[in-house]
């Protein structure tokens, strides 16, 4: 299989537009399609679906022929922790408070960078925290939990 | 002629102490964007569209214009003295520009860079005062199959002039508009695509999407890329009055690169980048001595300056008139109307013609400060350069989760933000541009409006499209764009130009 697949860039993109438009055309299949002249919800995201899917069967045919190319090497760490700050800033916001889910963000975020040091870093985040609350929730009023229910008592 | 009017009015919108506040508060940001690598305008706009909320709408869109255009001036200034391209319109002004730089003549070329961005500046916002009457009134006349055509050739436009893959370029401005069509549908209430989920009642929400794509994604490429050192040579200034034999040797490519870019700026997916990549292969073409450009020709400073200023701005012309975005700046610029309930198109010039031409004229005003801003403040900018980019993509992080969750008051948007920065770096490994789908994403509802209605006026006859003579001229239009862009031989001739 993997033979076969001279460009693994486009057999891949093609395999993600792929299931996207099946997807889409599946959960389409719950709204009313109506006709051309009265469209119903499911009209035309099934159109656009049907169309993207033949966009995905170029891209995975096409992937088969001409010269080969390669596929970049995945930056694993830089991905997972980078998300991963932005996901624990999100758990963590009402639960702990904006002042703890920006210095875990930061930590976690920064440890993405191969160049970051922790001592830094942790200055880095304690700054970072209290000019947030600073701009954001005594200058611009914005309506933070600084403090989370975890420690309100 | 009533552009006297229209300007005078302008004026008197631009000048309120609020409106030049914004105005200097937007181009100095610019400035910083245009200078700091690794951050470019749209992330920058896409983490203030939170912050524009409690403006008004004038003050909005007058400081997120400064950032784009601002970032311009920002990106030549370390493009030349330090060889870093801080935005990627400013690359090809590297070639020339540090060349100069490293000659001793690094205060010309920033000079050189000012007059022509200022030159280009205050034509293009005439241009636009004339121009976009003109078109907002033909398309007063537009019904809706001239409009679905007319978005067509927009979001199809938008992608034959981008680099890479057509095809991966059309498949994501069709994800862009299914992802535009989550939420509840306005004629039968049904909830599409929602997964049980009340957050996506009301759509996907478009900050939430840039700032993943372009905030998040961006980041965890950059941390891949890092390896690349930043080995700034800075180049000392030493005067920075150009001779007049700099002055003679320059108008001429200025005056070209303020022609090219004011109508490259216009076309849909054109914009500053494209406009400076013309402006200079156009100027080497001409030249009588190419061998000179990459050795510190002034044209190749001049021309590409010149046009990417111009271009930034007249790119705003399908966006105020025709309600269609040419980039992603400009889809930003859209969303941040809709927040503030207006629906960018026609009507704007009509029903606010204060805000439309404040607006314009307030171009012209951001440009002339940051002419003052820029030339005293080179060394500031260029110190900005070397703060390293393990402490800013955090900082960066931070903008984006504050923001996002300000938007809606909700951590939804954060996970959806958390997802599109995992797809955005995984569209970006895959060659696929995640501007498209940007766009697609603004014009999916009104595009599915439009399709609605045209075919309800046809009695379901899809023929409409093309017995209206616009809309079937528009659609044409389309088709041949397509089939060019598609015939190997201009396409060979087109990558080789965008990677010069």
């Amino acid at each position: 299989m993997a033979g076969l697949i001279r460009k693994p860039k486009d057999f891949f993109a093609g395999l993600l537009f792929l299931g996207l438009a099946l997807g889409t055309v599946h959960v389409a299949q719950d709204y009313a399609m109506g006709t051309a002249r009265r469209m119903g919800p499911g009209y035309f995201p099934t159109l656009l679906a049907w169309m993207l899917a033949g966009m995905a069967l170029i891209l995975i045919v096409r992937s088969l022929f001409g010269l080969r190319d390669g596929i970049d090497r995945f930056a694993l760490k830089p991905l997972l922790l980078v998300t991963a700050g932005a996901v624990a800033f999100a758990l963590l916001l009402r639960p702990a408070g904006l002042v703890v889910a920006l210095v875990t963000l930061v930590l976690i975020g920064a440890a993405g960078s191969s160049e970051s040091r922790p001592l830094p870093s942790l200055l880095l985040a304690l700054g970072l925290a209290a000019g947030s609350v600073l701009v954001f929730v005594v200058g611009l009023g914005q309506p933070f939990p600084v403090i989370g229910f975890w420690f309100a008592g | 002629m009533d552009l006297f009017a229209n300007l005078a009015l302008g004026l008197s919108a631009a000048v309120t102490p609020e409106n030049l506040l914004y105005c200097f508060i937007g181009c100095l940001l610019g400035t910083l964007v245009g200078v700091l690598p690794g951050i470019g305008p749209a992330a920058t706009i896409a983490m203030l569209l939170p912050a524009t909320f409690t403006l008004g709408p004038a003050p909005a869109l007058i400081m997120m214009a400064g950032i784009y255009y601002g970032a311009q001036y920002g990106g030549s200034t370390t493009a030349i003295l330090v060889n870093l391209p801080g935005e990627a319109a400013s690359v090809v002004t590297t070639i020339d520009g540090y060349q100069m730089a490293r000659q001793g003549r690094g205060g010309v070329a920033l000079a050189t860079a000012a007059i022509g961005s200022f030159f280009a500046g205050t034509v293009a916002t005439l241009v636009l005062a004339l121009a976009a009457p003109l078109l907002a009134s033909v398309s007063l006349s537009f019904g809706a199959p001239e409009y679905f055509a007319l978005m067509v050739l927009g979001l199809i436009g938008s992608v034959v002039l981008a680099r890479g893959s057509l095809i991966k370029a059309l498949a994501m401005i069709l994800v862009g508009l299914l992802i535009g069509l989550v939420g509840t549908d306005v004629n039968s209430g049904v909830r599409r695509f929602a997964f049980d989920f009340s957050e996506l009642a009301g759509g996907v929400s478009l900050v939430a999407v840039a700032m993943g794509l372009f905030g998040l994604g961006e980041i965890i490429l950059n941390l891949q890329n890092q390896a690349r050192g930043i080995s700034a040579v800075f180049a000392r200034i030493t005067s920075l009055m150009p001779s007049r034999a700099d002055l003679r040797a320059m108008t001429a490519p200025i005056l070209r690169g303020t022609a090219l870019g004011s109508v490259l700026g216009i076309l849909p997916g054109g914009g500053a980048l494209l406009s400076a990549f013309a402006a200079y292969s156009f100027e080497k073409k001409i030249a009588r001595d190419p061998s000179a450009f990459g050795k510190g020709a002034i044209q190749g400073v001049a021309a590409p300056e010149a046009a990417n200023n111009a271009g930034a701005q007249t790119s705003f012309i399908p966006l105020l008139t025709l309600g269609i975005p040419s980039n992603v700046i400009m889809a930003l610029m859209a969303g941040a109307m809709l927040i503030q309930g207006i629906q960018p198109g026609p009507g704007v010039m009509k029903s606010n013609p204060s805000l439309f031409f404040g607006l314009i004229v307030s171009m012209w005003i951001g440009n002339l400060m940051l002419l003052v801003l820029n030339l005293p403040l080179v060394g500031l900018w260029v110190r900005l350069v070397q703060v390293p980019y393990r402490f800013l993509y955090p900082a960066i992080m931070v903008f984006c989760a504050i923001g996002v969750f300000t938007i809606n008051g909700n951590t939804f948007d954060i996970y959806l933000m958390a997802l599109f920065g995992v797809l955005g770096y995984v569209f970006a490994k895959l060659d696929c541009e995640p501007a498209p789908l940007l766009l697609g994403m603004i014009l999916g509802p009104l595009m599915e409006e439009y399709f609605r209605r045209s075919l309800l006026l046809s009695r379901g006859d899809p023929m409409i499209f093309v017995q209206q003579p616009i809309s079937a001229a528009l659609l044409g239009l389309t088709a041949v764009a397509i089939v060019v862009v598609a015939s190997p031989s201009l396409r060979r001739r087109r990558d080789t130009a965008l990677q010069e």
